[in-house]
């Protein structure tokens, strides 16, 4: 009934091949646009943008990223919250050293330099594998972390190791600093997502995207069938890199505004992202949405109907949430252990055939 | 106030409508994580002092004091969200009780016009109020701490420093950088050696510290830890049997959580206050018949007269003052947070108000100005008593060598000023 695929007629191999090649996604999916951009902005205040909006377009970029590398190519990461903290000095530097040239580069060329140091660090993959691979990435999240408090030159030798982000602007509309309006840092990050998005989309369904599909399935055969296991790893990383470089920019000027790294790129950062991509599915873009959504808006939506509706005390209500979100975390993939994305790739098949199942 | 919920396709989030005509006080608290033995104590009695207020005296100035209570888990994201969830309800004064937050808060606070107090901690060169017009730090920073600390070390040397090793074990953080150009400073000036130690969030794991102190032999180790990291570092002290009277906390480090664990072990350590400990104090009378009789004691209730609970109760008795204050220089008991910023500005702590308070001689006497918004950095050493289990103050309150603090403060804050561009001015 809602899924009716009856007079929806392909004449063309573009068309056959299109994202949505179901015209009821596709209607959604401008919808949700149109909603995104034209609505959105106009009713959103501080709050939304800083608990809601904010951390769920960054981390989604975040996510996107970390699936490309785990979900695609298949080759575990535990450095993401490194890879952030790499984007947001990078932009960090880059603003603080070139003030005049847009906000916006700066974030792109801080993706850049993280795509640089991502290869950099998925050297090891071409020898090692599973395991023994997260143990070197993470071996990559220790040692960021530690370079950027240990070395001054990264925080310009602020007294207190923290940087922050300078008031810069697009267009004289304020993206950063402490006086910046909602709708603008909210546009600004949506801008990069949906890019981001439609980036990541046309490159995992592209011959890129088949080498890693190929290595992350049986890496012997990709390789004897003529991939190049040495570009389709180090390409994984860098483009993986570059994504998690633009959300740690993102999270470090316009979402947090200063930024210390032990605590905010620590090793918690990393995790939560891979929660995000194994909760949300591997190798599925809408399942870096979907895990972004549950793990940042969950945790608000129980604390406000726990404390703000219920009136019940704030220690009381972390712990539950704790609690909650761990145990839908395990019902949810005993469940449906590919994630979000498989759901609703499931419940889509019901809905086509609904009301008449076979 | 209440919360409201609107369901959306995203799921259900919320928004939130303004209630005022009452006093209203945050607590971005953290009762969770690795700080929490830590935060419940201080939370504890910030609320119970407010809750005090409103039960004896019908709040303040008639007005009911609504105290919303947000739970940050000592995170930033999570500060950040409590602030911005909170700002709307017409809050009067933020108090985050962690220096992370307080850097995340100071621009953003300063841009709404909510004036906030961090109480022996945040940013030391908030002190000069012509930068900082919003942000308050009396009645002493973590410069003072530092100093105060290098002059008790020098008293106890009979004061010649030259040649002596002195370390610092630092939370690696914003919140345990802070003393360290303080400490520079005056090593130049007494001629000693310092030694820097730092020690990565949470700080569970310090022995590489502790086996370097133990092989360099410092003379005195100080300590800027919070939460679990002052238990561990008490303990390894211990273990490595160093000299506990020449190991000094930070009063962020100096709670009976920190050195309990560590038993007869721990006797003697030292740890800096700017208020006075214990419960001999008639307030306390109150605090029983008002609050805990009446089942109204904030968490388990069962924190009263810890140094970090008289901490919480101190900070909110300062805020209740200011408020006082406040309501006196605009003749009206509703206030707005630019109002209370204009109390705190002009806050006036003497014996004779603490004496009423039912606090008598419980901290320092200090006043507030445009140009000071740090108070007179007067501190007190106070000394753990494993076999009687209490804190004891074995030092007058002294200030700190203002001599080097001053300069230094001039010096960030017009950084700071020049970072942000901001105008410095006092009218």
């Amino acid at each position: 009934m809602l899924y009716r695929e009856a007079g929806d007629f392909k004449t063309s191999y573009a068309a056959d091949n299109q994202t949505f090649p179901i015209k009821f996604d596709r209607w959604r999916y401008y919808a949700i646009l149109v909603v995104a951009f034209g609505v959105v902005p106009f009713i959103i205040n501080d709050y939304w943008v800083s608990a809601v909006f904010l951390p769920f377009l960054i981390y989604a970029i975040a996510a996107i990223g970390l699936n490309i590398l785990t979900g695609y190519c298949g080759q575990v990461s535990l450095g993401t919250g490194g890879f952030m903290a790499v984007g947001a000095y990078a932009c960090y530097k880059l603003m603080t050293a070139f003030p005049d040239v847009s906000i916006f580069f700066h974030i792109i060329l801080a993706g850049g330099v993280t795509a640089g140091v991502g290869i950099l660090f998925g050297l090891p993959s071409l020898r090692i594998k599973g395991f023994y691979l997260a143990v070197a990435t993470l071996a990559a999240q220790f040692f960021l972390v530690w370079l950027f408090n240990r070395v001054p030159w990264f925080y310009n030798y602020s007294a207190t190791g923290q940087i922050s982000a300078p008031e810069r602007t697009i267009f004289g509309i304020k993206i950063t600093g402490a006086e910046t309006e909602a709708w603008a840092t909210y546009l600004f990050c949506l801008v990069f997502v949906v890019l981001l998005a439609l980036l990541a989309r046309n490159l995992t369904r592209g011959t890129v995207g088949r080498k890693w599909m190929a290595i992350r399935d049986m890496d012997i055969a990709a390789e004897i069938i003529g991939v190049n296991p040495l570009t389709a790893k180090l390409s994984a990383f860098a483009v993986s890199s570059f994504f998690i470089g633009i959300a740690g920019a993102l999270f470090f000027s316009v979402y947090l505004g200063a930024v210390e790294v032990g605590e905010v790129f620590g090793i918690n950062k990393s995790f939560l992202v891979l929660f995000m991509v194994i909760i949300g599915g591997l190798g599925s873009i809408f399942g870096s949405f979907a895990g972004a959504a549950f793990l940042v808006l969950l945790p608000v939506l129980l604390k406000n109907v726990f404390v703000g509706t219920l009136g019940w005390p704030t220690d009381l209500a972390a712990h539950l949430e704790f609690m909650i979100i761990g145990g839908l975390i395990i019902v949810f993939l005993i469940a449906e252990p590919h994630g979000l994305a498989q759901l609703w790739r499931v419940a889509k098949e019901k809905l086509r055939l609904w009301p008449f199942p076979h | 106030m209440r919360l409201k919920l609107a369901t959306l396709a995203l799921g259900a989030v919320m928004a939130a409508a303004p209630a005022m005509a009452e006093i209203t006080m945050s607590a971005l608290s953290y009762r969770t994580g690795p700080y929490a033995a830590n935060g419940i104590p201080f939370a504890d009695g910030y609320q119970d002092y407010f809750t005090l207020l409103n039960e004896r005296d019908g709040g303040i100035g008639g007005e009911m004091i609504n105290l919303v209570e947000c739970e940050t888990g000592y995170n930033t994201e999570k500060g950040v969200e409590c602030y911005e969830s909170t700002k709307g309800e017409g809050v009067l004064v933020y108090q985050p009780l962690s220096t992370g937050i307080t850097y995340q808060l100071i621009p953003k606070a300063t841009a709404d016009g909510i004036p906030m107090h961090t109480m022996g901690y945040g940013r030391t060169s908030a002190k000069n109020g012509a930068v900082f017009p919003w942000v308050f730090n009396y009645p002493a920073n973590y410069w003072d701490g530092a100093s105060i600390a290098i002059t008790h070390i020098a008293n106890e040397e009979g004061g010649d420093l030259s040649g002596k090793k002195v370390a610092l074990v630092y939370h690696n953080s914003a919140y345990g950088k802070e003393p360290i150009r303080t400490l520079e400073s005056l090593a130049e000036k007494h001629g000693y050696e310092l030694m820097l130690l730092p020690v990565d969030h949470p700080g569970q794991e310090q022995k590489s510290q502790w086996l370097q102190i133990r092989r360099e032999k410092p003379d005195y180790v100080i300590m800027w830890g919070w939460g679990v990291m002052n238990q561990v570092a008490i303990q390894e002290a211990v273990n490595i049997r160093f000299p506990m009277d020449h190991f000094i906390g930070i009063w962020w480090s100096g709670s009976e959580n920190d050195v309990l664990p560590a038993g007869d072990g721990a006797d003697g350590y030292k740890a800096l206050t700017f208020h006075n400990l214990g419960m001999e104090y008639p307030v306390y009378d109150d605090l029983k018949t008002h609050v805990v009789d009446k089942g109204l004691a904030a968490g388990a209730g069962d924190q009263l007269g810890t140094a970090l609970y008289n901490r919480g109760m101190y900070a909110a008795m300062l805020a209740a003052e200011a408020v006082k204050t406040a309501q006196e220089l605009s003749g009206d008991t509703a206030i707005s947070p630019a109002q209370m910023r204009d109390g705190m500005e002009n806050l006036e702590i003497t014996e004779a108000k603490m004496a009423a308070l039912g606090l008598p001689g419980f901290g320092p006497e200090f006043t507030v100005s445009c140009e000071n918004h740090g108070g007179n950095g007067f501190g007190a050493v106070a000394q753990w008593d494993a076999a009687a289990k209490k804190w004891s103050l074995i030092t007058d309150y002294y200030q700190s060598d203002l001599e080097i603090l001053a300069p230094l403060i001039e010096e960030d804050s017009a950084a700071y000023a020049a970072e942000a561009g901001v105008e410095p001015a006092c009218n």
